[in-house]
């Protein structure tokens, strides 16, 4: 870790254009303080890497309903009408990808792999531009890799050094996003001194910053 | 009784005790409420939790995949999304059930786009359909009238080949290599009355009045 952040800081990370994985699910364990910020920041022609669209008021939705976000990568988008409207009027690109096929393309990005092999989405729309491979007789999908130049992460308890755990069901995408991005933003759920070894998800190393208390 | 809770009641019969359970959205979530009592089956939700209890009003950051507040019970476990979908995709999933728009004769189901009008994304269900051992197609039997039991789904897919049960309020159908059987039919109806409501050809070998009703 390199330290804790503050709010200007963090808001000099940020640039026009850049890729950003935001964890949450349906907005639970998202980083509402440093979506805030993105928000106060007005950087545009965002990518965002999430799992879903938010709602207009909660999550990525409040990027996507101030007119940052350029395209969308996510597997679901019925929670924020906004979504909806800006991809059918063309103002929004959205890449709607299988959860579980998320969660692995953005494992692969972290993990150095060149993609994964998945039976989700074979003989669906989800093929389409997508190789088709056959192993052990079986026909899967490579799903190629995703990787991020900032990762803002939720619902974490953190430790002095960095290390995070996370908070009943916010876990979900934190801590494979974490893996993922040049740059791993936390913001902190809540502090505690030092995480036992045994109970850490995400150890220090991969994070970059937590975003100081208010 | 409700439509839906027919359904709800019906498919809560096909849990096994001892069962890992995914439920979809909707008509779904209603199936615990009919679960005999003493059988213990345990419920997966693909947002990350193992063990999922009730509902609550309790402030807490526990959710389910709808997004609503719940509760965790004893021995239960909090997962990231890589675990979930692991467990989903590697088969360790025994039943999972779901809605959807149109199911048809092989087993292919369409639940998450209508091309131009709704886009709501497939979430987990593409990943849950090609994972459980066991898919449970909860729905309405027809949208106001129009057949959604077809010969070939219109629609996007969510997957080929992986619905094993149809249930809806008026029968239950089982899909075999030879197509949809029709297996039970609930007593409001006749056998006539589903065939009608239905586009896809109904096999009938032993059709007998729907279970638990």
């Amino acid at each position: 870790m390199k330290g804790t952040i503050t709010k200007q800081k963090f808001q000099e990370l940020l640039k026009d254009g850049m890729t950003i994985m935001v964890g949450g699910f349906l907005a639970n364990g998202s980083p509402e303080r440093l979506i805030d910020l993105v928000v106060e920041s007005e950087v545009r022609n965002l990518i965002v890497i999430c799992n879903d669209g938010g709602f207009e008021d909660r999550g990525v939705g409040k990027l996507i309903v101030n007119r940052q976000v350029r395209k969308l990568i996510a597997s679901h988008i019925g929670t924020n009408p906004t979504v909806g409207t800006l991809m059918q009027d063309g103002e929004m690109e959205v890449e709607l990808v299988p959860q579980g096929s998320l969660a692995e393309k953005i494992r692969a990005g972290g993990a150095g792999l060149g993609g994964v092999l998945t039976p989700t989405g074979i003989e669906t729309i989800v093929e389409k531009g997508k190789k088709i491979i056959k192993v052990q007789g079986v026909k899967y999908l490579l799903e190629e890799p995703l990787y991020a130049d900032l990762a803002l992460i939720g619902g974490a308890i953190v430790d002095k050094y960095g290390n995070l755990r996370y908070h009943q069901t916010m876990r979900n995408f934190n801590p494979i996003m974490a893996m993922a991005s040049d740059v791993v933003v936390v913001e902190p759920f809540r502090r505690e001194a030092v995480i036992d070894p045994e109970y850490v998800v995400t150890p220090h190393p991969l994070v970059d910053y937590v975003l100081e208390d208010e | 009784m409700e439509d839906k809770q027919i359904i709800a009641k019906r498919i809560a019969l096909e849990l096994q005790d001892g069962d890992l359970v995914n439920l979809g959205i909707g008509i779904p979530t209603l199936v615990p409420d009919y679960l005999e009592e003493g059988k213990q089956i345990l419920f997966q939700s693909e947002n990350g939790v193992i063990g999922m209890g009730p509902l609550t009003d309790e402030e807490t950051w526990l959710v389910n995949a709808g997004g609503n507040k719940a509760t965790i019970l004893p021995g239960g476990s909090y997962i990231d999304s890589l675990l979930s979908f692991s467990l989903i995709r590697g088969g360790h999933i025994d039943v999972t059930v779901l809605g959807a728009l149109e199911v048809d004769s092989e087993g292919s189901l369409a639940s998450w786009i209508v091309p131009g009008k709704k886009v709501p994304g497939m979430g987990g269900a593409m990943d849950l359909v090609v994972g459980a051992k066991k898919v449970i197609i909860a729905m309405i039997h027809t949208n106001k009238g129009k057949p959604k039991i077809l010969k070939k789904c219109v629609l996007p897919l969510t997957a080929s080949h992986q619905a094993n049960l149809i249930v809806t309020e008026m029968a239950v159908m089982k899909v075999e290599a030879d197509g949809l059987h029709l297996v039970e039919v609930h007593p409001e109806y006749t056998v006539e009355d589903v065939i009608k409501a239905t586009e896809a050809e109904l096999i009938l070998d032993n059709v007998v009045p729907m279970k638990g009703m």
